[in-house]
C-alpha cells in the first residue's frame, strides 16, 4: 500500500472495504519505521503488542460487519511526554528512561477508543523543554525534507514521523509553539487549540498554565478528526472546559467569503526571512481572492512575549519538575549517602543542560526578592498581550502570519545560544499566554525546497473557524 | 540585576541541583544573557494591570453551577473514592528504585 498521502479517511476506507486489515496496515507502517527511521530518529519506543491487539479487534470488527469508530485501524503515533498503561514513557529525558506509566493519557485513550492504532512513542526535546529537538536525552530528529536540519522542536517526533509517512497522524503538546512550529519545518498541520479544549490529564506537565495538547496530520480534514476525538470535558483536568465540541471535519468545507482575515504589522518586522514573508504573504492574498476581507490589525506588546513567556515558562517548571527526586519513580544515583545528597546527585544526572538552565531562571524569577520583578511582572505582561488579542478580535474573525521567522535550520546552528533558540518562537508563545487556539498549515517552501508554514488564529474556543480558513486555503492549493 | 557565582549556588541550592563547577561558569553567562534580554519588560509601566496566572478566568463561567464565580467549572462535589480508585500498593511501587513492598526507601533523612 501506498503509505504517501494515507489520510484518516482513506486509511479507514481501506479497512472498511477490506483492501487491507487493520493488522497488515500497521505492520506496514512498522515496516516503514524498520526502513526508514533510523535516518531520521522521529520514534523512542514502539507499542507493537498493544497496536496489534487492537488491530485485532478492529479486524473482528469488521469480520462480523459491524460499524467502524471514526479512528477505525487509523495508525497514529504519540509525543513520549504523554504518559501510556504499560508502555515505556521517557518525556526524551534520562530521569524518566525506565519508567513504565500505571495510566493512560485521557487523549491517548480517547483516539484508542475511536479505533486509533498507536504504533508507538516519538521523540522530543527533554519535556519539552526545546525549539529543535536537539534537547532529546536520546538522539536528535532529523527533518525528513532534508536530513541536515532540525525538525523544530519540541515536538520534533510527532512531525517527522507524520511527514515521512512513518504514522497517519499523530499527537504532540505545545506549551510555546511545540506543535505549530516542527508542523511548520517538517511541511504538515499542526493544531494547538483552545486552553481547556483537550484534558491534559496524562500529559507530563512542563508549565501548566500553558500547556496543551493537539494534533498533527497531513491534511486540516485529519487534524480536525483528530482534535474532535480528543477534546471536551475530562473530570479528571479540572481546566478542561465544558464546552460542546462541534463536528469540526464537517464544518471545514463552509465557505470563508466575507470572513474578516486580520493581519498583525508587527508579525512581518525585523528579523523575518524574505523568503518566508514573500511566501506568506502570497498565501494571504490567496485568501483575498477567496473572498476574505484582508485587514491591518495591531498587537501592540508583541516584542514582550519571549521575555513574559520564559519567565512564566520556566517558574512553573521550576515547580512540576520538583517531583522528579529519585523517589516514587524513574532514575536514582548511586552511593548517596543521605537523602539531600540523593536528590541532587538524581537530579544533576538525570536532567539535561536545558532542563536544567530553565529549572534554575524559573527558580530565580521565583525566589524571595526578584518574584514581583520577574514573575510578577511577567503575569501583567501576560494580561497585556491577551488584551492585544482580545482588542483585535472585536476587529476580525481570524488572525494570519508566519509561524516561525525562518525555515528549517541546520542541526547545531543555535545550541550553543540558548537566547537564540528561544526567538525561534516569536510568533508562537502569545498564543499560549492568550490560551487562544492556532493552527500552522504549510503554504510553500524556500528555493531549498524547506517549507513554509502560516499560522492562523482566533479567539477562545474558535477552532472551527481556523479550520475553516485554513481548509479553504488547503483546497485552493 | 547582574546574576553572581553566588547567586547561582544560591538558587542551585533552592532547586536541589547540583551543579558542577564548569556547570556555574554558564550558567551566570546564560542567565544573565536572559535576564538582560527579560529586563526589557521593565519598558512597560503595569502598575494598573492585574496579573494573569490562567487562562481559564478569561473565557467566562458556567453561571449554571454552584461554588466560586470564577472557577466554578472546576468545582464538584466530594465523593468516597474519588474519580478512580487508588492503585494497588504493588504497582504505585512498580516505579520506584527501591522499595521494601509497601513504602518506598530512601537514603538517611536526618544528616549530622
Amino acid at each position: 500500500m501506498n503509505l504517501t498521502g494515507l489520510t484518516i479517511d482513506s486509511a479507514r476506507s481501506a479497512v472498511l472495504e477490506r483492501k487491507t486489515t487493520a493488522a497488515a496496515l500497521a505492520e506496514t507502517f512498522y515496516a516503514k519505521i524498520g526502513s526508514d527511521d533510523s535516518k531520521i530518529g522521529a520514534y523512542l519506543i514502539l507499542s507493537r503488542e498493544r497496536a496489534l491487539a487492537k488491530a485485532a479487534e478492529i479486524d473482528r470488527l469488521v469480520e462480523k460487519g459491524e460499524k467502524l469508530p471514526p479512528l477505525a485501524g487509523v495508525p497514529v503515533g504519540i509525543k513520549d511526554v504523554l504518559v501510556t498503561k504499560g508502555v515505556r514513557t521517557t518525556a526524551g529525558s534520562k530521569i524518566l528512561g525506565n519508567y513504565v506509566p500505571p495510566y493512560d493519557c485521557t487523549a491517548v485513550s480517547r483516539l484508542e477508543a475511536a479505533g486509533a492504532i498507536v504504533l508507538g512513542k516519538l521523540n522530543c526535546d527533554e519535556f519539552a523543554m526545546g525549539s529543535s529537538n536537539e534537547n532529546s536525552a536520546f538522539k536528535p530528529v532529523h527533518n525528513p525534507r532534508d536530513l541536515t536540519r532540525v525538525p523544530g522542536g519540541s515536538s520534533g517526533g510527532s512531525a517527522a514521523a507524520v511527514a515521512a509517512d512513518m504514522a497517519v497522524a499523530s499527537l504532540g503538546t505545545d506549551t510555546g509553539g511545540s506543535i505549530r512550529q516542527p508542523a511548520s519545518f517538517c511541511g504538515v498541520v499542526g493544531l494547538k487549540p483552545t486552553y481547556g479544549r483537550v484534558s491534559r490529564y496524562g500529559l507530563i506537565a512542563f508549565a501548566s498554565s500553558l500547556d496543551h495538547i493537539g494534533p498533527f496530520g497531513k491534511t486540516v480534514k485529519d487534524a480536525a478528526i483528530m482534535l474532535r476525538t480528543i477534546a471536551g470535558r475530562d473530570p479528571m483536568d479540572s481546566t478542561s472546559a465544558e464546552v460542546p465540541v462541534p463536528d469540526y471535519a464537517a464544518e471545514i468545507d463552509e465557505p470563508v467569503k466575507g470572513m474578516k482575515v486580520g493581519v498583525a504589522k508587527e508579525y512581518f518586522g525585523e528579523g523575518l526571512d524574505g523568503e518566508v514573508r514573500s511566501t506568506v504573504e502570497a498565501a494571504i492574498q490567496k485568501l483575498g481572492k477567496l473572498g476574505c476581507d484582508i485587514v491591518e490589525v495591531s498587537l501592540p506588546h508583541t516584542k514582550y512575549a519571549i521575555p513574559a513567556y520564559y519567565l512564566v515558562a520556566t517558574a512553573e517548571a521550576s515547580s512540576n519538575l520538583a517531583r522528579f527526586d529519585g523517589v516514587r519513580y524513574g532514575l536514582r544515583a548511586k552511593g548517596a549517602r543521605s537523602l539531600s545528597e540523593m536528590y541532587r546527585r538524581t537530579r544533576d544526572q538525570g536532567f539535561g543542560a536545558e532542563v536544567k538552565r530553565r529549572i534554575m531562571l524559573g527558580t530565580y524569577a521565583l525566589s524571595a526578592g526578584y518574584y514581583d520583578a520577574y514573575y510578577l511582572k511577567a503575569q501583567r505582561v501576560r494580561t497585556l498581550l491577551t488584551r492585544d488579542f482580545e482588542q483585535a478580535f472585536k476587529k476580525v474573525d481570524a488572525i494570519v502570519g508566519p509561524t516561525s521567522p525562518t525555515a528549517a535550520f541546520k542541526l547545531g546552528e543555535k545550541v550553543d545560544d540558548p537566547l537564540a533558540m528561544y526567538l525561534a518562537d516569536i510568533y508562537t508563545v502569545t498564543a499560549n499566554l492568550a490560551g487562544i487556539p492556532g493552527i500552522s498549515i504549510p503554504v510553500g517552501a524556500t528555493r531549498e525546497k524547506l517549507p513554509i508554514g502560516m499560522q492562523i488564529f482566533a479567539k477562545h474556543f474558535a477552532e472551527s473557524t481556523i479550520l475553516r480558513v485554513a481548509n479553504a486555503h488547503e483546497k485552493a492549493a | 540585576m547582574q546574576v553572581t557565582e553566588k547567586d547561582v549556588s544560591y538558587v542551585a541550592d533552592l532547586a536541589n541541583l547540583e551543579l558542577s563547577e564548569d556547570e556555574r561558569g554558564r550558567m551566570v553567562r546564560d542567565l544573565n544573557s536572559i535576564l538582560g534580554y527579560v529586563d526589557s519588560l521593565n519598558e512597560l509601566d503595569t502598575s494598573a494591570v492585574p496579573p494573569m496566572a490562567q487562562v481559564s478566568d478569561r473565557y467566562g463561567v458556567d453561571e449554571s453551577k454552584k461554588g466560586s464565580e470564577r472557577f466554578a467549572y472546576a468545582s464538584r462535589d466530594d465523593v468516597k473514592e474519588g474519580l478512580r480508585k487508588s492503585f494497588p500498593t504493588e504497582v504505585a511501587l512498580a516505579n520506584a528504585p527501591e522499595s521494601d513492598g509497601t513504602f518506598f526507601k530512601v537514603p538517611k533523612v536526618i544528616e549530622k
